[in-house]
């Protein structure tokens, strides 16, 4: 069923009268059963190709999928959100980019890859990282600089990892993840492993030189690398007209061939990553060009609104919103009633505020971390604090 | 009194009057009868840079400013507030994030005779540039005998700020201070700031001009020729913050804030530390800081950045070269920890220089237990 004609037939309202709400609760079916079935849904709009065909737009999913689709993006929408309070509240220092309106390519991306697949990001990477297995504790203790975090409280907001998943950061210098990402992959090519890296930059990014040393070498190499372009339309304050020649970035790669998706339809975006792994496997690297949209400013000390009209941010939030989606979906296909997405949402809510309570408990790191992990091996060498004669330290 | 520091101060040029000596620190912690310093006002460092190159980007038309959100965005960090409203597209250049490109394409405009400002978010960005700041800027003068001379001004934050991260913290003192061909500024006051850009705006040669984020927002008192267009300070000259005579303590940017509190410490305590700005990285007034350690006999460095082969490496060994026989105690340095900079808020304490570790180098040059 064409999500097109069930949004046509309820135009005049935003909100999806569910069908189940004709039909009496006996007859309603279960969340748990049939989640197995398939069903096939239309994205948003077609895709656009370069040098290469287009995948179809009929996208195969499952009520489980498409639940778990919700339940995903609810998680990751509440935790920025959650975020945004803890940095006004100064428990999270220094720098904070936050993903919210930007889910849908973190989820969709997930639903089409293994955690045998690697993933790398720059900054904005909370919510890649809670995709690739992290949990709600690890992100928030490491936004606050505790021992439970992620990176044990020295990395902070822009250094998220979690190598055993295949995610490899969270990275501070816009454009420096895409090489490392190309390597990623030259390294699975090297070791015949099977699987792709994906490399996600931004719009910003996307005008880097070092990008196209990169991509020139991962198509002469044939690696299985998969530039994701996230295009939220602004680097920083610039919109992307004013900073690209060509803001078509998904063309941008000339011999590479590109595809650009609708960033905001997870259901399009796990299409479009599925079938750049099989082509990244067989043929060498593409380039996704993702349009989404980032609600908050391009970080906590950015309000946002003076490179954007506050009209155009709440329109993509009520016209393209992935949350919403996905919610219209499941209730068009009666997964579930509105009821129940609320209560997923309240859940989601209660499961984030739980983890900050106990992020909170987390301890500082001791101070002997201060030298940990400087080298893999050290050899004995020594280290100093600020003051070498009062501070020091032999890294093992 | 006055008389004295005059005195001391016979090796500046005739510009460095009364007012260049510590006129914050003394303004702040004595009753000053100079009827300059009664009409001094005060200015944030931001101020600072924004007027200096407002006044710069006026009195000669081939100054321009490019960078990242310079322009619409009125600075990442606000400094280049009312500049494109002023000036125009022309001159204040937004570019996109591509710092290897706009910084061979400002060098490249400074070699046919413009005097580009290329502003870099924070010095880490830069790095994506280092060919183009060493290689196409510093040795072109050299190399061309003279025909090409490169009137480059590169400034933006450097060192740490607040929880941003080792990515995002590193100071490229040391790095830039070893290069020859740059001359690498580290202004600390509103008053240095303003003087220091006019100059390096103004010189022939690349010019390295490190700020400091957490400086951006400090007021600081500035005398009334400070505030002048005209006003402008001689590079590769280190400014006495105030006097002293058991310790010598040396510091540039954020870390004179530290040793002049240091110093405040420690003159209760009977110890009269003689606190030296930098303000020059490369050229290094050498000269300033041996005649002061030939008085104090005794040396503290104090700097944010790494230690090894650092800029307080470097004064060290100056002073054990050429005032070896005025050391009345082993020489010490203060700087970053050995490690690359962490997040939580407790290390990176422990890993910046605090005014505790300073009060406690200063001590045992004085053989004073701590």
């Amino acid at each position: 069923m064409a999500l097109a004609h069930v949004a046509s037939s309820t135009s005049r309202s935003n909100l999806l009268r569910p069908i189940s709400a004709f039909v009496s609760p006996n007859l309603r079916r279960q969340l748990s059963t049939d989640d197995t079935r398939t069903l096939t849904i239309e994205t948003s709009v077609p895709f656009t190709s370069h040098r290469c065909e287009s995948p179809s737009r009929s996208v195969e999913t499952t009520p489980s999928e498409l639940l778990s689709f919700f339940r995903d993006m609810a998680t990751m929408r509440r935790m920025e959100i959650a975020a945004d309070s803890l940095y006004k509240a100064k428990l999270i220092r220094g720098f904070c980019h936050l993903y919210d309106g930007q889910e849908a390519v973190a989820v969709g991306m997930e639903a089409a890859i293994t955690k045998k697949d690697s993933i790398i990001t720059a900054y904005r990477d909370h919510c890649t990282f809670l995709g690739r297995g992290g949990t709600l504790l690890e992100v928030f203790s490491e936004l606050m600089g505790r021992i439970g975090g992620c990176s044990k409280g020295k990395g902070g907001s822009m250094h998220f990892y979690k190598k055993d998943s295949g995610f490899y950061g969270g990275h501070g210098i816009v454009g420096a993840q895409v090489p490392l990402g190309c390597g990623l992959a030259f390294a699975q090519k090297y070791k015949k492993d099977g699987t792709v890296t994906f490399a996600l930059y931004g719009d910003g990014a996307a005008n880097q030189g070092q990008l196209f040393e990169a991509l020139n070498i991962s198509a002469l190499w044939d690696l299985p690398a998969i530039l994701v372009c996230e295009n939220n339309h602004y680097g920083m304050g610039t919109a992307e007209w004013r900073a690209a020649k060509s803001p078509a970035y998904y063309k941008r790669g000339d011999y590479v061939p590109g595809l650009k998706v609708d960033g905001m339809d997870a259901l399009a975006v796990k299409q479009a990553c599925k079938f750049a792994k099989e082509h990244a496997l067989k043929n060498g690297p593409i380039i996704l060009e993702m349009d989404t949209y980032r609600y908050h400013g391009h970080s906590m000390s950015d309000p946002g609104s003076t490179y954007r009209t506050r009209d155009e941010i709440s329109g993509v939030r009520q016209e393209r919103d992935p949350i919403e989606r996905i919610r219209k979906l499941i209730l068009s296909h009666d997964l579930a009633t509105e009821k129940e997405l609320k209560d997923t949402e309240k859940e989601v809510r209660k499961l984030v505020d739980d983890a900050i309570a106990q992020a909170k408990e987390s301890p500082m790191p001791e101070p002997h971390e201060l030298f940990t992990n400087v080298y893999a091996k050290g050899y004995g060498v020594e280290a100093f604090g600020a003051d070498r004669k009062e501070v020091r330290a032999v890294l093992p | 009194m006055w008389g004295i520091v005059r005195q001391r101060l016979g090796g500046y040029s005739a510009y460095y009057s009364l007012q260049r000596i510590g006129l914050g620190h003394l303004l702040n912690s004595l009753k000053c009868y100079s009827s300059e310093a009664a009409a001094a006002k005060k200015m944030t460092v931001r101020e600072a840079l924004n007027s200096a190159l407002d006044e710069e980007m006026s009195a000669d038309p081939k100054v321009f400013l490019m960078g990242e959100e310079v322009g619409e965005y009125q600075g990442a960090y606000k400094i280049s507030k009312g500049l494109l409203e002023k000036y125009g597209p022309e001159r204040v250049c937004d570019t996109p994030i591509t710092e290897a490109g706009f910084t061979g394409i400002g060098v490249g405009a400074a070699y046919y005779g413009l005097k580009p400002v290329v502003e870099f978010m924070t010095f880490n960005f830069a790095m994506q540039a280092m060919d183009h700041i060493i290689n196409s800027a510093a040795k072109t003068n050299y190399m061309s005998a003279g025909q090409i001379s490169v009137p480059i001004v590169f400034r933006g934050p450097n060192g740490a700020a607040a929880g941003v991260g080792a990515q995002h913290s590193q100071c490229y003192a040391a790095w830039y201070g070893s290069c020859p061909g740059l001359k690498v500024l580290a202004p600390y006051s509103s008053e240095d700031t303003r003087g220091l850009l006019k100059a390096a705006i103004r010189d022939p040669d690349p010019v390295i001009f490190l700020e400091n984020e957490l400086l951006y927002g400090e007021s600081f008192p500035v005398s009334a020729e400070a505030v002048d267009s005209s006003f402008c300070l001689p590079i590769g000259k280190a400014k006495i913050e105030i006097e002293g005579k058991d310790v010598t303590i040396t510091a540039f940017s954020k870390m004179v804030g530290y040793a002049l509190k240091a110093a405040e410490i420690l003159a209760k305590e009977g110890i009269s530390a003689e606190v030296i700005n930098l303000c020059s990285i490369r050229p290094l007034d050498r000269a300033t800081i041996n005649a002061s350690v030939r008085k104090t006999n005794r040396l503290v460095t104090v700097e944010e950045g790494y230690p090894q082969h650092g800029v307080g490496a470097e004064i060290c060994t100056s002073v054990i070269e050429e005032s070896f026989e005025y050391l009345d105690a082993p020489v010490e340095r203060i700087a970053g920890a050995d490690v690359p900079l962490p997040y939580a808020a407790n290390l990176e304490r422990m890993a910046l220089p605090q005014v505790e570790d300073v009060v406690r180098a200063a001590k045992r040059t004085c053989y004073r237990s701590v």
